[in-house]
């Protein structure tokens, strides 16, 4: 059958179906207080895997708050928090193995950060400084580690979805048993590049994890303005596609669906779409005022779901942390980024050489000949290019 | 006469053609109610209603190709691409669509009704992907206008000229500028004719040309130059396609030397074409090889902003060799 499949239901009178014909179900296991549904089933999770999921979290909150400080300090020239966003992020990538890659939106420094990031290699990322992995081309936030799996975030929205598909694809050709995990947000999701790549993931048969944070807003633009059908889930059945809609802020809720669509994935050499339902409780940006397109009332509902609360609740209740282990990490996060912040910004930028550098495997004659005659330039006009005069 | 920013005069050019005309649209990712990231249209959809100023889902292939439907059935469609690096997703329905949509139709429809609208360029520490000046992409294509304005005056002339033009335009707002270039700007209704440059300053000894906010730049240079006793012309271009080659020839054949400037960088640059032209042009009028100061041949770097970019002093020192060839 080319078309249709066998199970097709036919009738004999006109018979449209909306978006509400299809009713997805949202998977939650925890709780507000931190005790989980009666019924629900427990992903796999130890001790040591939920400290490591807390300490990824609170790393994540203070960087946050901190850095967010450190820009309006005018220290760092932008910044972007995930605040509210926590169980989506560090749920998902708990749930991986350490070699299946990474490609993320922007948003998704939890990932990174659970994967082994040190405070330092953030910091000389915002920087810009000369051991930053980048080299200093990119704004803030725009990590990436060849070692830690992480493919360096690109600006523009969606162009690393098809590209997870292409990922996914190669490591099922080199016989790896690793997936492709692909964030994006709900805004993105809209882009062509969406389409493309989850329909060429579901034909080609590429194991990838299809992520999508919907958290309420693309900029200013809420979800009604994004899309009328029913979330981005459906989407995922509408393409062929293994599909789950999860509690973007229930932990538990968001690493047991993603064990589980990792095992599919690799089981059957398949994609498979989660969609979190969360919310993005910080500012768009450090460039972007909220308070122009929503409310306080609205964002304070939100507080109340904020998920690394809730996870926190239920640590307590399982007797692996207490209220004093809990502001000890707070503490000691507090101090290494402060100190961090200090080191980092005292390094000097990437040598100007640098600035021709992997524009090809090696810079061409032409370059090379722009570069001598900028470094003449900057020879006679030190003070004009502090970055790089005292180092031509 | 009011003194406003070029985000004001934008404003002011998009409620003027809005009132003028209720078949004119406009629309973009943020464009809302939020009035858009730099609030270039703020104000517009309390004005106007949520039928003629609205957000769009997050798709600039969209955003073009809609254009590019309600334009070939009559419209007048004003797409805002949020920044001009985000461009590419649209570039099919840009280059080969709107471009091509009268010539390949033998004129059945066309889409003269499209301005897509885009804050492009550098200096303002955004990196890699908020810095780009990819003009040259479009000014290859034909059948496009390309238009760029320098101040907030020219901002709402080619403004309001660009939406009424009978073609589709790519309009490249220099974001740089947008708060920090205020001046004077008629309240009414007025254009400023496509196609056509600026003498900004005349001069005698040697012309230089640019658009967009690297005017601010030659214009310091000139003012360096002039202190060694060097006499500078100095033209905007404001269009890139058509350009007007007689106003430069004109010039060039006055000073004998021109030196072209442009942030993008220099290989494959608008500037090539504007050399090669006069270089036919004005053959036998040059006293020295015309000077291209542009970007560098590599992506728009993050901390070698200062160092990438076609500046004043890099100019100065180019105005100096051009004089000593
Ligand atoms: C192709 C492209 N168009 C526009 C932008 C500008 N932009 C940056 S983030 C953003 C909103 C993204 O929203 P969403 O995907 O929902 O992610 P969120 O920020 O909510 O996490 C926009 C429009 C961009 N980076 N790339």
């Amino acid at each position: 059958m080319s078309n249709a499949t066998s199970t097709t239901e036919t009738v004999h009178r006109v018979s449209f179906l909306d978006k509400d014909s299809l009713s997805i179900p949202i998977l939650k296991i925890l709780q507000a207080d931190g005790t989980t549904f009666e019924k629900a089933v427990l992903p796999v999770i130890d001790q040591p895997l939920a400290e490591k999921i807390y300490d990824t979290c609170v790393f994540t909150r203070v960087l946050d708050e901190r850095m967010l400080g450190a820009q309006r300090q005018g220290r760092i020239s932008f910044y972007m928090t995930c605040t509210g966003e926590e169980a989506s992020i560090v749920g998902s990538v708990a749930a991986l193995d350490n070699e299946d890659v990474i490609l993320a939106q922007y948003r998704e420094h939890a990932a990174i950060r659970y994967r082994g990031f040190s405070t330092e290699q953030f910091m000389n990322q915002m920087f810009s400084n000369e051991k930053d992995l980048g080299k200093g081309r990119q704004m803030p936030i725009h990590y990436g580690s060849q070692a830690l799996h992480y493919q360096t975030i690109s600006s523009p929205l969606a162009t690393q979805i098809p590209q997870a598909t292409g990922v996914g694809y190669s490591l099922k050709m080199q016989g790896k048993r690793n997936v492709a995990i692909c964030y994006f947000g709900e805004g993105a999701a809209s882009e062509g590049d969406f389409h493309a790549g989850l329909n060429m993931a579901a034909v080609l048969k590429s194991p990838t994890i299809f992520f999508c944070r919907n958290n309420g807003y693309a900029i200013s633009t809420p979800t009604s303005e994004q899309f009328a059908g029913n979330g981005i889930a459906s989407r995922g059945i509408g393409y062929g596609m293994h599909t789950i809609r999860v509690d973007g802020n229930d932990m538990l809720a968001v690493l047991a669906a993603t064990q589980q669509a990792r095992a599919y994935a690799l089981e059957h050499n398949a994609p498979v779409l989660i969609e979190a339902m969360t919310y993005r409780l910080g500012a768009h940006s450090s460039s972007d005022d909220p308070s122009g397109y929503r409310s306080k009332e609205e964002e304070a509902k939100w507080q109340q779901h904020d998920p690394v609360k809730r996870f926190k609740l239920w640590m307590m209740n399982k007797g692996w942390l207490s209220e004093s282990d809990d502001q000890g990490l707070y503490e000691k996060y507090r101090q290494e980024v402060l100190a961090a912040v200090k080191v980092a910004e005292k390094l000097p930028v990437t040598h100007v050489d640098e600035i021709i550098n992997d524009v090809y495997d090696t810079p061409t004659p032409r370059l090379k000949q722009q570069l001598a005659t900028l470094k003449q330039h900057i020879k006679k006009y030190p003070d004009s290019y502090p970055h790089s005069a005292g180092r031509v | 006469m009011a003194k406003i920013n070029m985000l004001q005069a934008i404003n002011d050019a998009l409620t003027i053609a809005m009132e003028a005309d209720d078949k004119t649209v406009l629309f973009g990712e943020d464009v809302g109610h939020f009035g858009g990231v730099f609030r270039a249209t703020s104000g517009l959809q309390e004005k106007f209603g949520r039928d003629r100023c609205f957000n769009t889902p997050l798709t600039e292939q969209g955003i073009a190709g809609f254009a590019n439907g309600l334009a070939s059935n009559g419209m007048t469609a004003i797409a805002e691409i949020q920044f001009a690096d985000y461009i590419f997703p649209a570039i099919d329905q840009i280059v080969n669509e709107s471009a091509k949509f009268r010539y390949r139709s033998g004129n059945e429809f066309n889409v003269g009704g499209i301005i897509y609208r885009t804050p492009y360029g550098g200096g303002i520490a955004g990196g890699h992907y908020h810095s780009q000046s990819p003009e040259a992409y479009f000014t290859q294509t034909a059948g496009l206008k390309v238009v760029v304005p320098r101040n907030a005056y020219q901002a709402k002339g080619l403004l309001l000229a660009s939406i009424r033009d009978k073609n589709p335009v790519v309009f490249f707002e220099p974001k740089r500028l947008y708060r920090a270039s205020v001046g004077e700007v008629p309240e009414g209704d007025y254009e400023i004719e496509l196609g056509k440059a600026e003498v900004v300053k005349e001069g005698t000894d040697i012309t230089l040309l640019a658009w967009g906010a690297q005017m601010e730049i030659i214009e310091n240079a000139a003012q360096m130059a002039a202190k060694k006793g060097i006499s500078c012309e100095i033209i905007d271009l404001r269009t890139l396609a058509p350009w007007d080659v007689d106003t430069v020839a004109t010039s060039v054949k006055k000073t004998g030397r021109l030196l072209i400037n442009h942030e993008a960088p220099l290989t494959g640059g608008f500037a090539g074409e504007i050399a090669a032209t006069i270089q036919e042009e004005c053959f036998l009028y040059l006293e020295s090889p015309i000077s291209r100061v542009c970007g560098l041949d590599t992506p728009y770097p993050l901390v070698h902003e200062k160092e990438y970019m076609p500046d004043a002093l890099k100019t100065f020192e180019a105005i100096k060799a051009s004089m000593k060839y």
